[in-house]
């Protein structure tokens, strides 16, 4: 809590303020009374040859606005922390306030989850209010990396087609959120062979989804997919319990081309999707995870 | 200077051994004025602009306008509704404008005639002269007021103050009531104090303005000019020399004296003025205009009325206390000559400025698009390649609608060869004053792409609303970029 490296601060720092306050007290006794020369106005100050400064007093109510100001000072340092480590009688503290309102936001947020919370997602996708929630839920915390129209860029899926990586069932969404996934795809340079076998494995690879490739390097190639065939299926349609993508269908995630190909053999991927368990809550989550299976054409979702 | 105060003779001869010290307290209870009621021209026009302002804040809200409030500051929802106009926070320049000009107004008023808005409409004058009028009413006028005062308390004592005080509250409360009126429904208000049941934001901003008004106009008056006004400080710098401001013409006044009616005062070496300080009586921050211009002086005018009816009642001519110019004064100009004295540089640059921010304030309101569009890009994902190697950015647009009736609109996107919406998104139609955001991908053909080479292009969004049963189309065009990676 201690702002202060010792004690010895928070007690200068204490006094000083009650100095400060004292010291009003003091210019304002001071200036209550004033020895003047009799018949005589003025100051005795004069700028400009005749312009003379007078003695004319303040209103006295002007005064007693003074004195409420130091009443209030006074007050308020009983009331609230301003004195040092004095932590004030009422025991505020900026964290406590924003605990507060933070407990005060999600009771009223909780009452709007807990009826979406017992509804399947079915129910969900139809309900335009849990969409629009679930709307705003991804434009803050998904669109970054996904795009705010879903469809990802290179490196991030897209969450608007048939095409799951890991599955697009409503549990599975709700994992895929909560804990994050880690796509590893080793570097199999190694493993494939020289230079030309990878080239060649890569064009068999462009082949199982009928893109245009080599046909010749394709059928030299044909063997070498026994390394890829553990993860990516011996017919190259992916895993999903790996997260490994389909080979034969038309969706390039990290770039599409023999070069890319070529690359991704070579040098491996780590891709990343971080876990929002922390950042959300469970009910967040599964409003969030309704919106997404809403998102792909309906009935294809679960089947790839 | 405040005469009860300050006016020591200045001993300016004072021998310094017999001078003697004393003690003075520099905080002092006020004295309590008790300006005297007057009747005249001024009076009257100060009057007129009473009744047009009160009823213009009285009267507004009670007034509809398209089935609603014609002016509330719905603060919640972040419009506000002026009769016709719908205002948004993106509007905030409009206030930019309506200060300026308020500024330059005052300005100009200033140059030309002095305290006129102290004088005349400021809410300070307008509220103390609607309370001294209750204050009349309840307790006579000056002098009956100070015996009233000075009176033990009685049964009419009391019910002379108490009925006082009671319509000094509750044109207070009512005045809060009005007040939150323009940011809270105002017939929705009068339906909740009925049962008094208010929000606490409006309970406290209905006591708290209805309290300030009731301390201001009823107890601190004059003290708000001369203590807490910062206007009335800096008002003096705006003054020159041909500023209008309320003299009394020392040379045709002094000496003064008290006469009959039928004595020549040039026979018994006397100036216009009898001296019967009804001048000091009817100043409402209780200064003596006859020692000239002083800082406490609100240019109400209040001494020139009564002053002229004193003239009039002696058969001299009016005008001993008068709006006039230090250099008409100086160089005894006629009232023509210091007429033409107005048309100086100062005044002329303060209507011109204030003629082109007028015109560009009414000009721009005229031609406001009646919606409004953000377009932002989004930011992590630059780009990206889709089927047929065509390049794809993303878009989010805000459309809002500044209108109160629904409304269609069309989006296109334009500036490069080859560019297109990848989907031609259907017309979208946005309710009354209704906002909201739209997800856009525009697409680019691999050849174009090819074309013009890695980079940011810019690029515009045409946003059109179609054509309703009042107004034509109208269009707005955005700018933006279109990334075309390595």
């Amino acid at each position: 809590m201690s702002d202060f490296i010792s004690s010895g601060w928070a007690l200068f720092v204490a006094a000083a303020t009650i100095l400060g306050l004292v010291f009003c007290v003091v210019i304002l006794l001071i200036a209550s009374r004033r020895k003047v020369m009799a018949n005589d106005n003025t100051t005795g100050h004069v700028w400009d040859e005749d312009l003379k400064e007078l003695n004319n007093p303040l209103p006295r109510w002007w005064m007693g606005l003074f004195v409420l100001t130091i009443v209030f000072a006074a007050l308020y340092l009983f009331l609230y922390p301003g004195l040092g480590t004095h932590a004030g009688s009422l025991k505020w503290s900026s964290q406590g306030q924003y605990e507060a309102e933070q407990a005060k936001a999600k009771q009223a947020l909780d009452t709007v989850y807990a009826d979406f919370a017992k509804q399947p997602v079915e129910v969900l996708a139809k309900d335009a209010k849990a969409m629009g929630i679930g709307e705003r839920l991804f434009a803050n915390n998904c669109a970054g990396c996904h795009g705010s129209d879903a469809k990802g860029s290179k490196g991030f899926p897209n969450l608007t087609d048939t095409d799951w990586l890991y599955g697009g069932d409503h549990p599975t969404i709700v994992k895929t959120i909560v804990e994050g996934r880690q796509g590893a795809m080793p570097a199999l340079a190694a493993a494939v062979g020289s230079a030309d076998d990878v080239r060649n494995l890569a064009n068999y690879v462009l082949s199982l989804s009928g893109a245009v490739h080599d046909p010749k390097a394709a059928a030299e190639g044909q063997p070498k997919f026994a390394v890829c065939a553990a993860c990516h299926g011996a017919d190259g349609k992916g895993m999903q319990a790996l997260g490994a993508p389909n080979l034969t269908d038309k969706v390039w995630l990290h770039g599409a081309g023999e070069q890319a190909i070529v690359a991704m053999i070579t040098k491996g991927k780590n891709n990343v999707m971080p876990a929002h368990a922390s950042r959300l809550s469970a009910e967040q989550i599964h409003v969030l995870a309704a919106y997404v299976w809403n998102l792909s054409p309906r009935g294809a979702a679960a089947t790839n | 200077m405040n005469p009860s105060a300050t006016d020591k003779p200045a001993a300016s001869t004072m021998a310094v051994d017999d001078a003697k010290v004393e003690v003075i307290s520099l905080y002092k209870a006020e004295k309590k004025i008790y300006p005297r009621a007057v009747s005249g021209w001024f009076r009257n026009w100060r009057w007129a602009l009473i009744w047009l302002t009160q009823l213009v804040f009285y009267g507004m809200p009670w007034l509809s306008w398209n089935g609603r409030q014609s002016v509330l500051f719905d603060l919640g929802s972040r419009r506000f509704y002026i009769f016709e106009l719908v205002l948004y926070p993106q509007d905030f320049i409009y206030l930019t404008a309506l200060l300026l000009i308020s500024a330059y107004a005052l300005f100009l008023f200033t140059a030309v005639a002095g305290r006129l808005w102290c004088g005349y409409a400021c809410p300070q004058t307008v509220y103390t002269e609607i309370y001294m009028w209750v204050e009349q009413k309840f307790e006579g006028d000056r002098a009956a007021r100070m015996k009233l005062d000075a009176a033990p308390w009685s049964f009419e004592k009391l019910w002379r103050k108490g009925g006082k005080q009671f319509v000094w509250i509750a044109i207070g409360l009512w005045t809060g009531l009005t007040f939150v009126g323009y940011f809270t429904p105002i017939k929705t208000l009068l339906a909740e104090a009925m049962t008094l049941s208010f929000g606490p934001w409006e309970w406290f901003w209905v006591l708290f303005y209805g309290f300030a008004t009731y301390g201001n106009a009823g107890y601190m008056r004059e003290q708000v000019c001369k203590y807490m006004c910062p206007y009335a400080r800096f008002q003096s710098a705006m003054f020159d020399k041909d500023t209008l401001i309320i003299t009394y013409d020392t040379e045709r006044g002094e000496p003064r004296g008290s006469r009959s009616r039928k004595a020549d005062p040039k026979v018994a070496g006397l100036g216009s003025c009898i001296d019967c300080t009804l001048c000091v009586q009817v100043c409402p921050t209780g200064i003596d205009i006859r020692n000239g211009l002083q800082y406490e002086c609100i240019g109400c005018a209040a001494c020139i009325d009564v002053c002229d009816g004193v003239m009039d009642k002696m058969g001299y001519e009016r005008g001993l206390i008068r709006y006039d110019t230090q250099h008409a004064m100086a160089q005894k100009l006629t009232r023509k000559q210091m007429f033409m004295r107005m048309l100086r540089p100062r005044v002329m640059v303060y209507t011109a400025i204030l003629i082109v921010v007028s015109a560009a304030l009414v000009l721009s309101i005229a031609l406001r698009t009646p919606f409004k569009v953000d377009v932002v890009r989004d930011r992590a994902s630059l780009a990206r390649l889709v089927d047929d190697g065509y390049i794809e950015n993303v878009y989010r647009l805000q459309i809002m609608n500044a209108t109160e009736t629904p409304q269609r609109y069309t989006v296109q996107v334009e500036g490069l060869d080859g560019l297109a919406l990848s989907e031609t998104p259907p017309v979208l139609t946005l309710g009354p004053a209704e906002a909201r955001w739209i997800s856009l991908a525009a697409k680019l053909s691999p050849d174009a792409a090819q074309a013009m080479g890695a980079g940011a292009k810019p690029i515009r969004f045409v946003i059109e609303r179609l054509p309703d049963q009042q107004e034509a189309a109208r269009r707005l065009v955005e700018k933006s970029t279109f990334i075309v990676p390595r």
